[in-house]
C-alpha cells in the first residue's frame, strides 16, 4: 500500500514539477525578450488540451506503442531515483535500483521515440531522429563518464549511499568533485533539449523534429513524459552533486536552482548545429572528463 | 454564412423567416455544458496552437503579433509547427485555386477540435481581387470559417480582437466550424471539386467525416 502510494506521490509531484518549471521558463524567456509571456501553468493547459483532443492519425501498431514506450520508461525512471533522502516517502523502488539501471533507462525514451517516428514514415521526423541520435553519441559518452568518475568518487553505485555521503555543504558532490559537475552539466543541458543543442525539435528548421506527425492524445503523452523525465534527470543530478535533499521543499529549491542556471546557459546560447554539438561534446566535456579519470585515478594525492 | 442550411433559411419570406429563426434558437442555448466540459473549454481557450498559412500579404501582420512587439504568447496562442499539432488555421489574405488545395489539405490534417480565422478582406469577398480569375473569392464556400477578420490589411490589434473573440466561443461551448464542416462535408467537397475540377486533394485526408459511407 505504500509503495502504490508513495510512486504515485513521485509521478504526481514530478508532473507537477514539470508543468511549473517549465511554465516558468516560458515565463522568463518572454521576460528576457521584453514581453509578458504566458502565464506559470500554460504547459499543464496546452497538455490538458492535448489529452482531450482527438486522435484520427492510423500509422500501424508501433506508431502507437511508441510514445506508450517512452511514457514507460519516464515513469521508470521516476520511480528509481530517490526524491528525498533519510525519507520513507518518496523512494519509489530506489532501492531496488542503482545509477547503472537508470542509465539503462535513460535511453528508452530515444529508443521508443525511433520506433514510433520510423513507423510513420514522414521524412521531417526521421531526419529528427536521425539528428536525435547522432546527437545522443555525442552526448552520452561525456554524461556516463561524469557519471562514473562520481561513482568512482564515493566508490559506490548506489544513488543512496552517494547522497549519505554528502552530509553538509563542504561535502557536496559540486565542492568535492567539480570537474565531474562540469562535465556532466552540458551534456545534461542536452539531454533536456536546453538551447544550444536543441537540434533536434528545431522548430521552424525540421518542423518540430521527431513529434513532427504526432498530434492529439499522443503528443499529450509526450509532452508529459517529456516533463516527468526532465524533472527526474534534474532531481537525479541534485542527489549525485548538490547532496541530496531531506525535505520537499529543499528538493524544489535545489532543483529550481539547477535549472535556473541550465536555464541562463540555453538562453544565452544559439542553436549549434548537429556536427557542431556533437565536436563540441567529444572535444571540451570529453576532454574534461579524461582530465578528471586522470586526476582521480593516477594521481598520487587521489588515493 | 454562406453554407447549406442557413442559406436555404434566407430563401423564406419576412416575418415566416423570423419565426423559423426564433424556433432554432440561438447558438449559445444550445451550448450549455457540465462542469468537466466547461473546464476543459476553459483550457482549450488557454491553448491555441497556430498553424499560419501566410501565402497573402496578410501574413507579414502575423510576424509582429507572434513576437516580442505584440506578444500573442500571453494569451497562450503559439505557433505549431505542423498541422497536426495545430488548433487554429490563419489563412492571412486571399488564396489562389492553387494554394486553395493546400489549405483543404492542412486543414483536413489538423485534429479536433480545429478553428480556422481568415484574415483580411480577400477571404470575404476577394478583397482588390475580385475580378481575378484565378482567385478564390469567399473562403467560406470551401473551408468554414470561424472568425472573419476584415481589412486590408487588419492591424495586430485586430488579429488580437478575432483571437479573443474566438476565445469567447470556445469557452461558451458553441460548436466550431469542423462540426458544420462535418455535417455539411457534400456540400464543401462539392464547392472544392467545382473551382479544384481533377485536382482534389485525395480523399483520405477527410474519409473520417463520413460515417462509414464512401467519399
Amino acid at each position: 500500500m505504500h509503495a502504490i502510494l508513495d510512486s504515485l506521490a513521485m509521478i504526481g509531484v514530478s508532473y507537477i514539477m514539470g508543468f511549473l518549471f517549465y511554465g516558468f521558463y516560458r515565463q522568463l524567456n518572454a521576460r528576457v525578450q521584453r514581453r509578458w509571456g504566458p502565464s506559470i501553468w500554460q504547459n499543464f493547459f496546452d497538455n490538458m488540451k492535448f489529452f482531450f483532443k482527438s486522435e484520427t492519425l492510423v500509422h500501424g501498431p508501433m506508431f502507437f506503442f511508441g510514445p506508450m514506450i517512452i511514457m514507460a520508461g519516464a515513469f521508470t525512471t521516476v520511480l528509481f531515483v530517490p526524491f528525498l533522502k533519510d525519507s520513507n516517502w518518496l523512494q519509489g523502488y530506489s532501492q531496488y535500483g542503482n545509477l547503472i539501471l537508470i542509465i539503462y533507462l535513460l535511453v528508452v525514451g530515444p529508443l521508443g521515440n525511433a520506433l514510433a517516428v520510423g513507423s510513420s514514415g514522414n521524412p521531417f521526423g526521421v531526419m529528427g531522429v536521425t539528428r536525435g541520435l547522432t546527437r545522443l553519441m555525442g552526448l552520452e559518452v561525456p554524461f556516463f563518464l561524469g557519471l562514473g568518475l562520481v561513482m568512482l568518487q564515493h566508490e559506490t553505485t548506489s544513488v543512496h549511499a552517494i547522497m549519505a555521503a554528502q552530509d553538509g555543504l563542504a561535502h557536496w558532490g559540486i565542492v568535492t568533485n567539480p570537474i565531474a559537475f562540469c562535465v556532466i552539466l552540458l551534456p545534461f543541458i542536452a539531454s533536456q533539449n536546453g538551447s544550444p543543442f536543441d537540434v533536434v525539435g528545431a522548430p521552424v528548421e525540421v518542423y518540430a523534429g521527431p513529434r513532427v506527425e504526432f498530434g492529439g492524445r499522443l503528443l499529450g503523452v509526450l509532452m508529459t513524459q517529456n516533463m516527468m523525465m526532465s524533472i527526474a534527470k534534474l532531481v537525479l543530478v541534485t542527489d549525485l552533486f548538490l547532496g541530496g535533499a531531506t525535505n520537499i521543499l529543499v528538493l524544489i529549491l535545489k532543483a529550481f536552482a539547477l535549472f535556473v542556471l541550465t536555464t541562463a546557459v540555453s538562453m544565452v546560447f544559439p542553436r549549434l548545429r548537429t556536427e557542431q554539438a556533437v565536436d563540441f561534446f567529444w572535444k571540451v566535456p570529453l576532454g574534461l572528463g579524461v582530465l578528471g579519470v586522470i586526476l582521480t585515478v593516477w594521481l598520487p594525492w587521489s588515493a | 454564412m454562406y453554407h447549406k442550411t442557413q442559406r436555404e433559411g434566407f430563401q423564406c419570406e419576412g416575418s415566416q423567416c423570423e419565426q423559423a429563426l426564433l424556433e432554432t434558437g440561438s447558438p449559445v442555448d444550445e451550448a450549455r455544458q457540465g462542469v468537466l466540459d466547461q473546464l476543459v473549454s476553459w483550457m482549450r481557450k488557454r491553448s491555441l496552437f497556430v498553424l499560419a498559412y501566410g501565402t497573402g500579404c496578410g501574413a507579414i501582420e502575423m510576424r509582429p503579433l507572434m513576437t516580442s512587439r505584440f506578444d500573442a504568447e500571453r494569451f497562450g496562442i503559439i505557433g505549431a509547427a505542423t498541422p497536426r499539432q495545430a488548433d487554429v488555421l490563419v489563412i492571412s489574405g486571399y488564396l489562389a485555386i492553387k494554394t486553395l488545395k493546400r489549405v483543404i489539405r492542412s486543414y483536413e490534417q489538423m485534429q479536433e477540435p480545429k478553428y480556422v480565422i481568415a484574415l483580411g478582406s480577400c477571404t470575404i469577398n476577394g478583397g482588390m481581387y475580385w475580378d481575378s480569375y484565378n482567385t478564390v473569392k469567399q473562403v467560406d464556400r470551401y473551408l468554414p470559417v470561424d472568425i472573419f477578420i476584415n481589412g486590408c490589411m487588419p492591424r495586430p490589434e485586430a488579429l488580437i480582437e478575432g483571437f479573443v473573440a474566438l476565445q469567447e466561443r470556445i469557452a461558451r461551448g458553441e460548436k466550431g466550424g469542423f462540426h458544420r464542416y462535418r455535417e455539411n462535408i457534400d456540400w464543401y467537397k462539392a464547392n472544392q471539386r467545382r473551382v479544384l475540377g481533377d485536382q482534389m486533394p485525395p480523399a483520405y485526408t477527410y474519409d473520417w467525416y463520413h460515417a462509414g459511407g464512401a467519399a
